[in-house]
């Protein structure tokens, strides 16, 4: 990938504090082939801001990217900066257009590492069909920050059929799951400075926008609710479902799709899959009819190709996630307190 | 996964609640000892499905349950006021201590840093030939051996600039803690799996044979558990009480004698405070005086005083096995897991946490 984009000879190979002072030197960063690898119509006019035409319904959203290390299994964190936003406008039933795209930068990040992100971060546009359209770069003493963080801020016009909100979510509906849960979570874990283990784990990073738009062309309206189970896993999202709708959540344990190495791995820290980050997987709660339709639909796609029925919204154990043990068992799932911790046996 | 998935199967487990329920004439008190045990009974929901007379009672087994205030307290000066490079297993960072804990400790800017093995430790002092490092050795037995080799492995390298915190516990003179008890009501138990993977099984027929109660060491997934449970109540409703080993596959009547020599050639056994129960004696190990310049106690000459608990905390009575955690009168109000009162609302293997996330709720449920 990165032949075809090779780094711009500089006089320069490590980012120093100058270099986001706003004068020549952040000229020279930027103009370094930044504009270049990142050009469209908008972006290039090099105005303050990007002026864009909208029409009807927009989605909006931020997020921003502080992965440590910045190189890991399966992506990087320009990959998943752009990823990150497109899915969460994909979750509002949004096609995502347009990116901001900041960077806070600790002085001392090699110039070739920061060229790398950037051609991650082209490629992502283009395999998420997004443009970043304005953007802003800024240099952090040394300790002051760690490496490279990314902030990025995305708006996309609703799809004409889509009608997504907690509101839409009624007792009966179905949940499920995308694709196997927890590996983004254990391939950060795998390359931990003190945790490294050897697997072939790699972080599920990917846009998800492609698959939203089919659904959802597909379904319309019999999709009800779409969220992206990032930070805190699949309980944390699905506890949102229970507190914000009210209704109950039931999950069956035999049917969470997880990958055996990292099923293993979990077993080996001490981590419960549930709560454990993704990056390329969604839930969605849909029509009890189409369910099984649904499920055929995202089978078909190499990037949901485990989708699977996970559990329904019912009206016992209002605002409550419980799921059913492998053994037969109830339990309640939790919102997550803080971080999860390794059990020391 | 083999080995975890067939004891995990519904079937077999079914199968074996089935058997526990015809056996069962009448109420009986069993209280498994380690707190992995507990978190797996509750984390699968083996304790509503049991019949009513089979009370689980949740046993002293959390390490970090039973590390005393004052330890903590040391730890967290160490790393503040000594530069030290603090090193601990990820359960013990949240547990408060007499004012604060060591994760607050961390946020404050020591140096803490969370580690799966106490070898990674002896490479960090490595690294770091400038600075003490210390780590942190909570555990039972089952943490022990690892402890001790990497105070070996630190004396081999002729890293001196390495040292071990110790809070070690036995598990055999708990067992006989809670019997001696005059509150306790126990009717068997079942041991640690892990512990006895270790130290073998032969520790155990003395305490059947004094107090004439059933032990059977039992592994941690639930078809484990489950059998555990019905070899227990097999042998209580036949009014035998003997040593067995569900955990065969794993637990050999010796343990493992090259654990059990390096546990021997870096630590003493000695009296011992638990919290939230007291001192037992011989209940602990300490670092020997062959390898006591790789103790931080003796390293370290600071002496703490020890904290009373919170007066609203039973984690004593919790951890004896005397009181249920939601007899507490705190229990999901003023002690949670965001604000724990006592230790046992800390870890994933506390009785109080482990009620609080997966079954308090469920009586909300059933409600």
């Amino acid at each position: 990938m990165q032949l075809s984009c090779p780094m711009p000879k500089l006089d320069f190979d490590k980012i120093t504090l100058g270099h986001g002072g706003g004068g020549s030197l952040t000229n020279k960063l930027l103009e370094s082939g930044v504009f270049d690898l990142l050009s469209n119509p908008h972006l290039d006019q090099h105005h303050d801001g990007a002026i864009l035409e909208l029409k009807g319904q927009v989605a909006f959203s931020t997020d921003s990217f502080v992965v440590s290390p910045i190189f890991f299994p399966g992506g990087d964190i320009g990959e998943l900066a752009v990823n990150g936003t497109v899915n969460d406008l994909a979750m509002c039933g949004a096609k995502p257009q347009y990116l901001s795209l900041s960077f806070i930068i600790e002085e001392g990040l090699l110039m070739t590492e920061f060229w790398q992100v950037l051609v991650s971060i082209k490629n992502a546009c283009e395999k998420a069909n997004v443009q970043v359209v304005t953007g802003d770069t800024k240099v952090v003493e040394r300790g002051k920050g760690d490496q490279l963080f990314i902030n990025t801020t995305g708006i996309g016009q609703i799809l004409p059929s889509a009608n997504i909100s907690m509101q839409r979510v009624n007792e009966g509906d179905i949940i499920i799951v995308s694709d196997v849960i927890a590996s983004h979570g254990i391939a950060i874990m795998s390359i931990r400075e003190g945790l490294e283990f050897e697997s072939d784990i790699k972080s599920d990073t990917r846009p998800l926008n492609g698959i939203i738009e089919s659904l959802i062309s597909e379904f319309e309206d019999g999709i009800h609710l779409l969220k992206d189970p990032t930070r805190g896993g699949l309980a944390s999202v699905l506890n949102e479902v229970a507190r914000d709708t009210r209704f109950g959540v039931y999950l069956e344990e035999k049917s969470l799709p997880i990958d055996e190495q990292v099923k293993g791995a979990c077993e080996i820290l001490g981590l419960d899959p549930l709560y454990v980050a993704n990056e390329g997987i969604f839930i969605t709660v849909v029509n009890s009819d189409i369910a099984e339709s649904v499920v055929e639909h995202l089978r078909k796609n190499s990037n949901t190709k485990n989708a699977a029925i996970i559990g329904e919204v019912v009206q016992d154990h209002p605002t409550q996630v419980v799921i059913k043990s492998k053994i037969g068992g109830r339990r309640v799932v939790n919102m997550i307190v803080g971080e999860q911790l390794p059990r020391i046996c | 996964m083999k080995h975890v998935n067939e004891y995990r199967d519904e079937d077999l487990a079914q199968s074996y609640l089935k058997q526990i329920k015809e056996l069962t004439t009448q109420p009986w008190n069993i209280m498994e000892v380690c707190g992995g045990q507990t978190h797996s009974l509750v984390k699968n929901g083996i304790i509503d499905l049991l019949p009513d007379e089979v009370n689980m009672i949740h046993g002293p087994g959390c390490p970090v349950c039973v590390t005393p205030i004052h330890i903590i307290d040391k730890a967290i000066h160490l790393a503040e006021e000594k530069n030290v490079i603090l090193c601990s297993y990820g359960d013990m960072l949240r547990v408060p201590g007499a004012s604060k804990s060591l994760l607050d400790s961390k946020a404050d800017n020591a140096d803490i840093r969370i580690l799966y093995s106490p070898l990674e430790a002896v490479q960090i002092a490595q690294k770091n030939p400038d600075r003490e490092v210390v780590f942190f050795a909570v555990g039972f037995e089952t943490t022990a051996p690892a402890n001790a080799m990497s105070v070996v492995q630190a004396h081999q390298l002729g890293v001196k600039n390495y040292s071990i915190l110790t809070s070690h516990v036995l598990v055999p003179p708990a067992i006989e803690a809670v019997m001696d008890d005059e509150e306790s009501n126990i009717n068997a138990f079942l041991a640690a799996g892990h512990v006895c993977t270790i130290m073998g099984t032969s520790e155990y027929g003395p305490i059947v044979d004094k107090y004439k109660i059933p032990i059977v060491v039992t592994g941690f997934e639930p078809v484990d558990l489950l059998q555990g449970i019905y070899m227990t109540v097999k042998q209580l409703e036949e009014g035998r009480s003997e040593l067995e080993n569900q955990y065969s596959r794993v637990v050999k009547t010796d343990g493992n004698q090259n654990a059990i020599k390096i546990i021997k050639e870096v630590f003493n056994v000695d009296n011992r405070v638990w919290r939230g129960i007291g001192n037992i004696p011989k209940s602990g190990y300490e670092v020997n005086e062959k390898y006591a310049s790789y103790d931080a106690n003796v390293k370290f000459d600071v002496s703490i005083a020890d904290t009373p608990e919170n007066e609203d905390c039973i984690a004593g009575d919790v951890l004896k096995g005397i009181k249920k955690p939601q007899e507490c009168s705190q229990f999901g109000k003023k002690c949670k897991p965001e604000f724990p009162l006592g230790a046992p609302m800390v870890s994933s293997e506390g009785a109080c946490a482990a009620y609080y996330h997966f079954h308090l709720a469920m009586d909300r449920v059933a409600q």
